[in-house]
């Protein structure tokens, strides 16, 4: 039989279409809302929750949950602020340091994930607690200021006329959408997720996958924290509470199940992009940030609600 | 005439497949009516609407009864409440206050319907704990406290030894006694002509025929099913073994199995018999590095290789097809290409990335040669049928190009006419040059295919016997423990 292969819609086309339908009608309402300003603001502004949201895919892909980003973002902001101060700021030391201190965390979970046996909930929650300690000992409590202009432009700058984090969220975003569909270590991945017994008896290295994933989780929340910190020009040990739960929020969003195994980085971003656009429209609407919450909340729940009724259909 | 159950004109479609197209099916009250057809024929989607899982596109199921209950073919048990708990599930008793549970009465209940099924097992024991012959009575006995008139049994037997499903069938014989109607699917011949009243043959997800067993003979059944006459002897290589490949020496994992040792040559099915539990399965999962050996050596080639995971087994070029295609086999979600390629992914690429026109093409030669019946290389594998789901892991572990293959049950769940392609392709796997390690419950199987047979009991190797000279009843008393 040739193989008639009948493409299945993209998972993420509903998505995409609320998307474009709720800034149609943010831009009925509010004229100013579809402006190249106000949208290269609005992207902006979620590149670094995007950033996050890229890489808790990975995780949550293999059906784990990384909960340390938050205070992976302060302790990596920390730490790259303490490596830019005028004199010896070169933009290269505190990115690199930043990183590989969210690799550290990264590779911390996923081996006690894997090795130990721990529930990643767990190991990610004492990890929270943990990076966020280390954060505040390492600043003595206090916000790193007084960086280098150089490593200011991480997060401030223009790259060609577009802002740096979204320059950086757009090459994330493809690096990790062609990691996960075009590499074996993307496959292995979503074989992990999907059906963790059998991807070990394909002769799949399931710790080792795992671990890269929690790797890349953190390595991410890293570079999330040098560009927040860089934004901020200062290293706060106070900064990203609350981060990973938004991260999750656009993930979750974007279709990917919390088991493991469905879903991808394209769903994250625009998963990202709809609470960016609410987030915005809803400001420029002049509603409470009170009431915000209470619709974001609503939407996440709304959207996934939405995505499973149509698989049972 | 009473029918207890009446189809009409039933129609299901999955990814633009046809499973069902409209089926027609009327049980008569007290019954056992076998249902049978090939791979993808559409049993298990009738089944699973009959039950009310799925719905129907199109027709309607009337039920003249007070309940159906469905035993699946992979139990659906929880295996960490006792059995008592499990028997209950959904209707427990209670007592002194509304939700507080009656555990003693629960206990009773469990004991007395598990009584009548004639089945001696403790109401306190974990429902896990138990072989699984003994954790399908215990469906049993729960459909019997839901007061179920109709039981559908989706492949009882197929995990069961010879002797369980003797008493399996006494149980069925009990049931209909009590006037309980039994839908019956199976791919068994001797099963058929035992145990049904009335056959209904689907092919294709059309029903093709129903009727009285006694109208029916073997030969003209297998016809309707396949829709031709097929020759239903296995055609057996004659035995070229060359020189061995496999050496296990010692091997010992304490509780299940201890100082097993065999060879296995190029070219050589060397069959692995016994009961359930006689510790097979775990020596095929020792050599694969599913659960290492605690002591023993494994040789390959002649040199002592350590395999601590079936990446490593692998590499030396064993591989392997689980029993439990659910488990250990198939990534549900995942697609038919992905799953088939999941063992041999780097030879589809250059360097970390994966080459998408050879993959596919690598897919589109295996749903070829293996005549997987399905929408597409793209179609998740969740939507294929057991059959054809086989299939794809035994694509699976032979794109590993192993020099090793270990099948464990490699035609469980599988109808005749894919059970007999099966069979041809591993006679001729054998012809090629593969050492093939041959785990089966199914003495015909493991007689007419085997060049050697090993018998294990209790986790000992017992006996080793050549299958031109022996009879299944020689096997089984081997296997039986004293």
């Amino acid at each position: 039989m040739p193989a008639t292969t009948k493409k299945p819609w993209p998972a993420q086309l509903g998505l995409a279409l609320a998307l474009v339908a709720l800034m149609g009608a943010l831009s009925l309402e509010r004229p100013n809302f579809l402006t190249v300003a106000n949208l290269v603001n609005l992207v902006r502004q979620i590149s670094i929750n995007g950033i996050l949201a890229v890489g808790v895919t990975f995780v949550l892909l293999t059906g784990g949950v990384d909960l340390s980003l938050g205070s992976v973002v302060a302790l990596t902001g920390v730490i790259a602020a303490s490596f830019a101060h005028p004199g010896q700021a070169t933009v290269l030391a505190p990115l690199a340091m930043g990183i590989l201190a969210g690799a550290c965390c990264g590779a911390a979970n996923g081996l006690v994930v894997t090795r130990g046996r721990v529930a990643p909930f767990i190991v990610t929650l004492g990890t929270m607690t943990s990076a966020r300690g280390l954060a505040l000992l390492i600043s003595h409590g206090r916000p790193v200021s007084n960086l280098g202009p150089a490593f200011a432009r991480i997060g401030g700058g223009d790259f060609a006329g577009v802002p740096v984090p979204i320059v950086i969220f757009f090459l994330v975003a493809l690096t990790a959408h062609v990691f996960l569909k075009n590499m074996r270590l993307g496959r292995r991945i979503y074989a992990v997720g999907g059906n963790e017994n059998a991807a070990r008896a394909s002769g799949v290295h399931v710790g080792a996958v795992k671990t890269i994933a929690y790797v890349v989780s953190g390595s991410l929340a890293g570079l999330a924290g040098v560009v927040l910190a860089s934004r901020i020009t200062t290293g706060q040990p106070n900064a990203g509470i609350g981060y990973e739960l938004d991260a999750i929020a656009a993930v979750v969003i974007g279709g990917t199940s919390l088991n493991g195994g469905v879903g991808g980085v394209g769903g994250a971003v625009l998963g990202a992009l709809l609470i960016g656009v609410i987030n915005n429209g809803l400001d420029l609407l002049n509603v409470s940030s009170y009431y915000q919450q209470v619709i974001k909340g609503l939407i996440i729940v709304g959207a996934v609600w939405l995505d499973r009724s149509k698989d049972r259909s | 005439m009473d029918a207890v159950l009446e189809v009409a004109d039933v129609s299901k479609s999955f990814w633009g497949i046809k499973a069902l197209d409209r089926v027609r099916l009327s049980v008569q009250r007290g019954e056992v009516h076998a249902v049978t057809g090939e791979n993808g024929a559409g049993k298990s989607t009738l089944m699973k609407i009959i039950a009310g899982l799925i719905p129907p596109d199109e027709g309607e199921v009337h039920f003249h009864g007070r309940g159906i209950a469905m035993i699946h073919q992979e139990l659906l048990t929880f295996p960490d409440l006792t059995v008592a708990e499990n028997v209950c599930m959904g209707q427990e008793p209670s007592r002194w206050l509304a939700g507080w549970l009656d555990k003693p009465a629960m206990r009773r209940q469990a004991r007395e319907l598990l009584a009548r099924l004639g089945v001696a097992v403790d109401p306190s024991s974990r429902m896990g704990d138990l072989s699984i012959a003994e954790q399908q009575s215990v469906e049993i006995a729960k459909a019997l406290a839901r007061e179920a008139d109709l039981i559908i049994m989706d492949e009882p037997t197929s995990a069961l030894s010879d002797h369980e499903a003797e008493l399996l069938f006494r149980i069925i014989g009990d049931l209909k006694q009590r006037g309980v109607t039994i839908l019956y699917i199976t791919h068994r011949m001797q099963e058929i002509f035992r145990l049904a009243d009335a056959i209904t043959v689907l092919r294709d997800g059309c029903h093709v025929a129903t009727e009285a067993a006694g109208q029916m003979d073997e030969k003209r059944l297998i016809a309707l099913m396949v829709g031709r006459a097929l020759d239903t002897s296995v055609a057996k290589a004659p035995s070229r073994a060359g020189d061995v490949i496999l050496e296990v020496r010692g091997l010992t994992r304490p509780g299940r199995f201890r100082d097993v040792s065999f060879v296995l040559r190029r070219g050589e099915i060397l069959g692995l018999a016994g009961l359930m539990g006689a510790g097979r399965t775990d020596v095929a999962a020792a050599i694969y590095g599913l659960a290492p050996a605690a002591s023993g050596t494994i040789l390959v080639d002649g040199r002592a290789v350590r395999i601590n995971s079936p990446a490593d087994a692998l590499s030396h070029g064993i591989a392997m097809v689980t029993e439990d295609r659910k488990q250990y086999g198939l990534v549900p979600e995942m697609s038919l290409k992905e799953n088939v390629t999941l063992s041999s992914l780097a030879r589809y690429g250059y360097g970390p990335f994966i080459r998408r026109r050879a993959e596919e093409a690598a897919a589109d030669e295996q749903i070829r040669g293996f005549a997987v019946r399905t929408s597409g290389r793209d179609q998740p594998v969740k939507n294929l049928s057991g059959g054809n789901q086989q299939k794809v892991v035994i694509a699976r572990a032979l794109l590993a190009d192993p020099r090793i293959l270990i099948l464990d049950e490699p035609t469980r769940g599988i109808d005749v006419g894919a059970k007999n392609e099966i069979y041809q392709l591993i006679a001729r796997l054998a012809r090629e040059g593969k050492a093939i390690l041959l785990v089966s419950s199914e003495m015909n199987e493991i007689l007419s295919l085997s060049d050697r047979v090993l018998v294990m009991r209790q986790g000992a190797a017992v006996a080793e016997v050549s299958p031109g000279e022996s009879t299944p009843e020689e096997i089984l008393a081997y296997a039986m423990p004293n």
